[in-house]
């Protein structure tokens, strides 16, 4: 499978470059995924940001660093908590609908039809699907780190009386370029994974209906893991570049 | 000639579904090859028009040898050629009117009104005009059939290529189908291959057949030679499709 999504990976880069640029196709995946997700992460967000605030406040006022609570809370959300949950959630809801999408075209020859008809079916409905979700996971991040640092922020103000103003300054304050750049670049990547992955396995289908299932399965498990592998590098990369202990 | 298929093998794994497959389809000739299921009458299909890579042989459309072509190349000869699926094969996320479309606006510069014109054309040949704005889904097996041989025929192709075109469909309708592809065989002039196991379709349609057995040609000829052939294995296979005709006539 690791060979086979090599391969899958370099076709892509070799096509992507290679006109007609499908930007219709890519403008439509682009919305249809990212409207799709926006309520789901939107939701997960808030939850995650809540549930982290009311965690860590009573560790940090058995330290007697409750004032930090802001900052650390922002850390965590920008750097690891928003990106990662966003891209597995993500993950589950678009990978599987690809692969099970283009699995189904595979296995009722619509993508052979596309072929027959003179239409490169990998640039039309691969190169676009992955650019769409490349680009498509970045924008939702910036989204669901907005509504966890409100989810924060409530369960804040329920053990400190804080205002949003000085919340926000908080954040803002502990919040370092190094922590914000790689947070979000890194779900390039991930956007990236998820639509390759979910392409790889419903354009690749085999066994009829039976197959459909397999692709859409697989689909989120495969890029799930990957995502979790590629962040461990990823995070190790982004300390090198951005240390943040100077 | 318009197509030449010289030698052609094509195995999966150690499962040898042609094994030297040789034959020539004359120009608006409706040529059938028929086959048991497995025998690799799809394969064939699919071999042609290189959905498929074959292991060895020779194929020449239009005398362009297909195998050499490059993706360009192939292209450029696929826009002369039409092809029904088994399961026509529409575009689940297209309305019948997209699907139509999709061939003209991808590979060809026509304006709006010629393309509205073809859109109306090939679905008053298969009569169903009032199905322009309807999506695959609700559409029957029949007239989903009826929309794919519209689209396969809307860039005006030179030849056609049907795969099982009656398969799965009622007596009637298959009857239909038949009649259909024939009637638009004249009027456009297209050669054809039919790969099918449905006699009554055949006869309808067929000017020559060839029948494929384990990978081979067994016999080649009219359906009249075919049927009344002594050979037990076309007996064994033509009994029970005559059997059913005469039923159906009952």
């Amino acid at each position: 499978m690791i060979g086979g999504l090599s391969a899958f990976s370099v076709r892509f880069f070799k096509e992507v470059f290679i006109p007609p640029y499908e930007i219709e196709q890519i403008r439509k995946h682009m919305i249809e995924l990212g409207m799709k997700t926006l309520p789901i992460v939107g939701v997960t967000g808030f939850i995650i940001g809540l549930v982290i605030a009311m965690q860590l406040s009573p560790v940090l006022i058995r330290f007697g660093a409750e004032a930090f609570l802001p900052g650390s809370v922002g850390i965590s959300i920008v750097r690891e908590l928003g990106p990662v949950i966003c891209a597995l959630i993500f993950a589950g809801r678009v990978s599987s609908g690809i692969g099970a999408e283009l699995g189904s075209m595979r296995v009722t020859e619509q993508i052979d039809a596309m072929e027959v008809s003179g239409v490169n079916p990998f640039r039309y409905l691969v190169v676009t699907r992955i650019f769409a979700t490349t680009f498509i996971l970045p924008i939702l991040t910036v989204y669901v780190i907005f509504i966890s640092l409100i989810g924060a922020y409530i369960a804040v103000v329920l053990v400190q009386n804080m205002t949003w103003a000085y919340y926000l300054d908080r954040v803002i304050f502990a919040v370092e370029f190094g922590d914000a750049i790689p947070g979000v670049s890194k779900t390039f990547v991930f956007g990236f994974i998820v639509g390759l992955v979910g392409c790889y396995k419903g354009f690749t289908t085999e066994n009829g209906t039976e197959g459909v299932g397999k692709a859409s399965t697989s689909s989120v498990v495969v890029s799930s893991l990957l995502i979790l592998i590629f962040d461990m590098v990823l995070v190790k990369l982004s300390l090198w570049i951005w240390p943040t202990v100077k | 000639m318009m197509i030449e298929i010289t030698d052609l093998h094509k195995s999966f794994a150690d499962n040898k579904v042609l094994d030297g497959v040789s034959f020539n389809v004359d120009e608006a000739e409706n040529m059938i090859v028929f086959g048991r299921s497995g025998t690799g009458k799809s394969v064939l299909l699919k071999c042609m028009i290189r959905l498929l890579e074959p292991d060895s042989g020779s194929i020449k459309i239009q005398n362009k040898n297909v195998l050499q072509l490059d993706i360009k190349e192939l292209n450029e000869l696929r826009k002369d050629i039409g092809f029904l699926f088994q399961g026509a094969a529409l575009y689940d996320s297209m309305s019948v009117r997209e699907n139509l479309e999709f061939p003209l606006i991808r590979n060809f510069d026509f304006d709006r009104k010629e393309i509205n014109e073809r859109v109306h054309f090939v679905l008053e040949a298969v009569s169903l005009l009032e199905a322009i704005d309807k999506m695959p889904s609700e559409l029957s097996g029949g007239m989903k059939k009826r929309i794919g041989l519209a689209r396969s025929i809307i860039t005006k192709p030179k030849i056609m290529f049907y795969d099982e075109p009656t398969t799965g469909l009622d007596p009637i309708t298959a009857k239909e189908i038949s009649v259909l592809i024939i009637d638009l065989q004249h009027r456009l002039k297209m050669t054809s291959v039919v790969v099918t196991h449905d006699l009554l379709c055949a006869k309808i349609i067929a000017d020559r057949a060839i029948v494929l057995e384990d990978g081979i040609i067994v016999k080649e000829g009219s359906i009249h030679d075919l049927i009344t052939s002594e050979d037990p294995l076309l007996k064994n296979f033509f009994s029970d499709e005559i059997f059913e005709i005469k039923g159906s006539k009952k």
